[in-house]
């Protein structure tokens, strides 16, 4: 099977409104959205440069789509491209996220109101519940990966130790205790 | 500058450069620092501020940005979002260029390998200190497993799960 070929480097205009659109339509999650735009829709990528990009944007700190929208840019159009691009994916949801924001603010008192948002809360922790779920998946029957996810889970959820420090520790022995990994 | 702006921009710097594995990994330290050592606002308030950015397209890290515009206003959300994602998309500029030539060398596998446990560890973290802050009524607890399961097992879009859950809670019991 040959994968579908990559279309010409997109232009200025085309990288602002295909991330604006992944902006506008990515609810709980933009990253399946950004591949369909990405790979399938305008081809800017083959499937195999679109996973390994991703790769990239994963092992950088910093929310994925982002990342994804600055290398993105950058690959195709330098430091306009980059800026570009997350503008693109940022514009729109700050403008729908500062909206919520005004809302809130005016009608945030009001009981019915707070107890909507209450329920929206715990639907939000859920939701988060639910993704470290799908993260942790691969771990199963890893005794190393489990061991490592549980230290990490005592020592911020419930220690609630400094997020640096501990990642300080928990990063570097992690990646030793996996030498030799696939 | 303005103090309030200041603390604003190294918390928020700081956080987007160990947010290893996207945004979720540091929700729990976001929420330590605006609830329990900046007193910005309590955990309830921070919970729903979580919930309208999660609500929201894009990434649920725009949190950061109604943090901001609540603690100083327009200036907060300004300073807030840049600063959780410009060094992040800095970083990101500099180094999408070695990245290529890295792709067959084992140590990316390595630290890959190695990251993935601790990001798993990290965001299960911050779904508990989300529940401990949001799942204070028996109705709360009950709409946060419902979520979590929908997610898991359903392909029922996250808004819709969002409005249902926005229904429950008004209609909810304590």
């Amino acid at each position: 099977m040959t994968e579908p070929a990559a279309n010409p480097a997109p232009s200025l205009a085309g990288l602002f409104t295909g991330f604006l659109t992944v902006g506008l339509v990515g609810f709980g999650g933009v990253l399946p959205w950004a591949r369909w735009m990405v790979v399938e829709q305008r081809r800017w990528l083959t499937p195999a440069a679109f996973t390994d990009l991703l790769g990239l944007c994963q092992f950088l700190p910093g929310p994925n789509i982002i990342n994804m929208s600055v290398a993105l840019g950058a690959r195709f159009h330098g430091v306009r491209g980059a800026l570009v691009a997350l503008a693109g994916i940022t514009l729109a949801p700050i403008g729908v996220v500062l909206s919520l924001g005004v809302l809130y603010e005016r009608y945030g008192d009001d009981a019915l109101v707070q107890r909507a948002l209450a329920g929206m809360a715990a639907g939000a922790a859920g939701l988060v519940l639910a993704t470290a779920l799908k993260i942790a998946a691969p771990l199963r029957g890893r005794k190393l990966g489990l061991a490592i996810a549980a230290i990490g889970f005592v020592a911020i959820g419930v220690l609630q130790l400094p997020l640096l420090a501990t990642l300080l520790v928990l990063v570097p022995a992690s990646i030793l205790l996996h030498r030799g990994a696939r | 500058m303005n103090p309030v702006l200041l603390s604003l921009a190294v918390l928020f710097s700081q956080l987007s450069l160990v947010a290893v594995g996207g945004g979720n990994t540091i929700l729990p330290e976001m929420q330590r620092q605006v609830v329990d050592v900046q007193h910005w606002m309590g955990p309830a308030e921070f919970a729903a501020l979580f919930a309208l950015a999660q609500a929201s397209p894009g990434p649920n890290m725009l949190v950061a940005t109604l943090i901001g515009w609540r603690v100083a206003g327009g200036w907060g959300a300004l300073v807030a979002t840049l600063s959780l994602f410009g060094p992040p998309a800095l970083l990101t500029f500099m180094t999408s260029r070695l990245w290529d030539r890295f792709r067959e060398r084992p140590w990316r596998h390595q630290v890959q390998a190695g990251l993935m446990p601790v990001t798993a560890g990290l965001v299960l973290a911050a779904s508990l200190r989300l529940g401990i802050a949001s799942a204070h009524t028996i109705s709360a607890v009950v709409i946060l497993v419902a979520t979590a399961l929908a997610v898991l097992f359903t392909r029922l879009h996250p808004l819709l799960l969002f409005a249902v859950a926005a229904v429950a809670g008004a209609l909810g019991f304590s």
